[in-house]
């Protein structure tokens, strides 16, 4: 157990975890009207029909299969009757299925970005790193569940990753597990750290507010005029002009 | 029965021109900003025509409003909450920036860079989306006056539906043509259904006054409004992800004064008033099997202010006493319900809506007259409301589904005023009989012409303060009474100039401002206000100090701006070197 191992393994997880949760806090009590979608399908929606179901959907297949595989220990799924190979054939088709989809749709979604022109120009460079986490996060994931195919102890995450995952809420890192496993584990769990250091500074922070609560609210809302989640104080500042380029950006008098 | 009050608006098409002063200073008011270049919360169309976002009623096409499904419950057309959900990765039906228009501005410095030649130097249009030139094929009122008629007006959802019923009706060709226009702003609707498909729940019906608005803290960008309003009227800023609409003005109408569009109407053809209804009933109403039902559920929601019951019903609600005297005198009430002459936009869409127009009255008396009948006797007038350019069937497709009847009663009565105040001006013997065959008596008769024709501003908008009454909670005010430059400190700005420091909550700066404006001797005197004016608080009299920049012969002394001194003089006096600039 190096001193690197215990950085990356033991101290990292907290500070992201740290990151995201002090960052969402602050993100919420002081940008709720930067909290958006940021939705670009007014300038373009052919793509974007196939593009954003495609990678949403596959991800949350693939969020769905993080929280079995990480979670839930081998001795459940053995005392349950489900042997390892079956386990990992399900795990491997399920995976790599989902996966496959949300890279396709991710792919549909930067291509659309890059070679629609109002879209790219609404890009900012936070979103363009963001992007770029968020495709390597998939790629390497995918490349860990196809590696994962060729079989092998230390391709079989429920002996490394997931006790080590399942260590770190009960203040305990298992460092050591972690460290065994493969570099492609490895490499997958670092970007997926550094994809939730950014969350709560990007727009991905519009997945916090997915929409349940409409389920159960009447249709019809009335708010009154006094007090309520409507009113907040006031923001100061000047909102800044981007009219024709090069044209006049928020100035004052003369 | 549960009484709510609803702010209305009631527009008079016979007087309007088309000027579009409405639509103008709404947009200076309210979406002068980048994101919103396309928006038009108040926009003037020619009918026939296609509107804005082009074809916009056809909502097989766009899936705005309600429907009434099998089980003879309301569903919105776009598909209810699990539907939503499942398509919430991308809307499956929202107009594209080229169903309003892509927004320009010119290249104006190339009028002044161009070097000498030969060729004069051209402006070209640039769009303001993606910064390149563009060619200029659309706008919000690319068919006004009937501009590319016979080309673009059959694609006009309505004229589709009029001509399947009878080709004749709806003409062209240039001898045969006619139009109108129809200024549209958000409906204010008692059952909006781009509230319920609001995913968010920050689409909110104020409780108060009926006004519908977005919470920009709370709205997340689905985009789901942007379908669910029939009419079109929520709008998705591009560059904030947020829904924005049209907001009556509410920073306005809380003090008392008319929404920008009403202010500024050159034909003073709209009236703001309260209408009182029953919300329990409201569903029951909108979801009514017969669409020829719909206008008169709708109306059967408003409740007449003047009967007791319902006074004793508002007060249990705790429906101020000045609200309900605002109420009993309302003109929309007097014109929807009393005279029945306002008629509500597509009933069909079952959202009941709360701007309703009077039909216009198409040049008649001249035709008649042509034919050398008297254009102006009440007989005449009545037999020829069916031959009118403007078909009925048209009329009657916009305001009561399709059913000709109601339209044609509203334009009986429009006749018989016509022609019993004829008698009147001319001092003859008035004609009993052409009230009564409208169902009316002279001396109302008498009244509806004074609301229509000469109602004075104080009788067009009777719009009742919301501070009265609720002064105690101001909207705002808890949060910044405590901060320094706080609302007693109006004319105050921050440490480092203007802008710094805390903004003056909006409902405060109008507060201060209406005070001033009653107290002052000066026709406008924003005075301490310093050198900023909030045109939102402008009345309209008199040119306010720090409007236009300092006269660059004499520069402003520093603190001479906060200072103000807007005198009588210097605000409506003779023109001054700043005029002639």
């Amino acid at each position: 157990m190096s001193i690197l191992d215990v950085l990356l393994w033991g101290v990292l997880p907290y500070v992201t975890i740290a990151i995201l949760v002090g960052g969402t806090v602050w993100r919420y009590r002081y940008d709720k009207f930067g909290w958006t979608t940021r939705s670009s399908e007014l300038h373009e929606s052919r793509l974007l029909r196939i593009g954003s179901p495609l990678f949403h959907f596959g991800l949350l297949v693939v969020i769905v299969g993080h929280v079995i595989g990480l979670l839930i220990p081998k001795s459940w799924t053995d005392a349950a009757g489900l042997s390892q190979d079956a386990y990992h054939l399900q795990a491997l088709v399920l995976g790599a299925i989902a996966g496959f989809c949300t890279l396709v749709g991710v792919g549909i979604l930067v291509y659309r970005r890059r070679t629609t022109g109002p879209v790219f120009s609404a890009t900012t460079r936070n979103d363009k790193l963001m992007y770029a986490v968020l495709i390597a996060a998939i790629v390497a994931g995918l490349a860990t569940t196809l590696l994962g195919a060729s079989g092998g102890e230390e391709h079989n995450y429920r002996l490394t990753v997931s006790p080590w995952f399942r260590s770190l809420f009960v203040l305990q890192p298992d460092i050591e597990a972690m460290a065994r496993s493969g570099l492609a584990f490895q490499l997958h769990t670092l970007i997926g750290l550094t994809l939730f250091a950014i969350w709560p500074f990007t727009r991905l922070v519009h997945a916090f507010t997915a929409p349940v609560g409409y389920l159960f609210r009447p249709y019809i809302v009335y708010r009154s005029r006094t007090g309520g989640p409507a009113s907040r104080a006031p923001r100061r500042g000047w909102e800044r002009v981007g009219t024709a380029p090069g044209g006049s950006s928020a100035r004052r008098g003369r | 029965m549960k009484v709510m009050a609803q702010m209305g608006m009631v527009m008079n098409l016979d007087k309007c021109i088309g000027c579009h002063t409405c639509s103008v200073t709404c947009k200076q008011a309210w979406t002068n900003r980048s994101g919103v270049e396309y928006v038009w919360f108040n926009n003037v169309e020619t009918r026939p025509g296609q509107g804005y976002p082009r074809r916009y009623q056809d909502q097989e096409q766009w899936k705005g409003g309600w429907v009434r499904n099998r089980r003879g419950r309301l569903a919105l057309k776009a598909g209810g909450r699990w539907r939503k959900l499942l398509t919430i990765f991308a809307n499956p039906v929202l107009p594209n920036i080229r169903d309003y228009y892509e927004p320009w501005t010119y290249d104006y410095e190339t009028l002044t860079d161009a070097p000498l030649g030969d060729d004069f130097p051209v402006a070209q249009p640039t769009s303001l989306i993606s910064g390149q030139s563009m060619a200029v094929e659309w706008s919000a009122n690319w068919d006004d006056d009937l501009g590319g008629g016979p080309e673009i007006g059959p694609r006009d959802p309505i004229v589709e539906r009029v001509r399947r019923e009878s080709e004749d009706k709806v003409r062209f060709d240039f001898e045969r043509a006619f139009m109108f226009y129809l200024p549209r702003i958000c409906e204010h609707c008692l059952n909006p259904s781009c509230v319920a498909s609001c995913p968010s729940g920050a689409m909110y019906k104020r409780a108060e006054d009926g006004i519908v608005l977005v919470d920009q803290d709370q709205c997340r960008g689905w985009r789901m409004c942007v379908t669910g309003c029939p009419y079109k009227k929520v709008y998705f800023n591009h560059r904030t992800g947020k829904a924005e609409k049209c907001t009556f003005c509410y920073p306005r109408v809380e003090v008392g004064l008319p929404t920008v569009c009403s202010e500024t109407c050159v034909g003073r053809l709209r009236y703001i008033g309260l209408f009182l209804y029953d919300a329990d009933r409201v569903t029951e109403a909108a979801s009514v099997a017969d669409e020829h039902d719909l206008y008169a559920a709708q109306l059967d929601l408003l409740l007449d202010p003047h009967d007791p019951a319902v006074i004793a019903a508002a007060r249990r609600e705790g429906i101020a006493e000045d609200w309900l005297e605002a109420a009993r005198r309302s003109p929309v009430y007097k014109l929807a319900k009393t005279y029945r002459v306002a008629l509500p936009l597509h009933p069909e869409f079952r959202t009941m809506p709360m701007v309703w127009y009077i039909p216009p009255l198409s040049p008649v008396v001249d035709r008649l007259t042509e034919t050398g009948h008297d254009g102006e006797d009440a007989g005449n007038l009545f037999g020829a409301i069916d031959a009118l350019r403007i078909p009925v069937e048209y009329l009657a497709e916009l305001f009561t589904a399709g059913d000709p009847e109601p339209v044609r009663g509203v334009l009986q009565k429009l006749a018989a005023m016509r022609s019993y105040m004829r008698d009147v001006t001319l001092d003859r013997p008035r004609d009993e009989s052409a009230a009564a065959a409208v169902g009316m008596t002279g001396a109302e008769i008498l009244e509806m012409y004074r609301l229509l024709a000469i109602a004075k501003y104080e009788e067009r908008y009777v719009i009742p303060t919301a501070y009265e009454a609720q002064a105690h909670h101001l909207e705002e005010i808890g949060c910044s009474l405590d901060v320094d430059g706080g609302p007693g400190m109006v004319a105050a700005s921050g440490p480092f100039g203007e802008a710094s420091g805390r903004a003056t909550p909006v409902s405060v700066e109008t507060f201060h401002a209406l005070r001033t404006r009653q107290t002052s001797d000066s026709l406008a005197d924003p005075g301490e206000r310093g050198a900023r004016v909030n045109l939102l608080n402008w009345d309209g009299k008199g040119r306010p100090p720090g409007m236009f920049p300092p006269p660059r012969e004499t520069p402003p002394a520093p603190g001479n701006l906060t200072a103000g001194g807007g005198g009588p003089e210097s605000a409506v006096g003779a023109p001054t070197s700043e005029d002639r600039r």
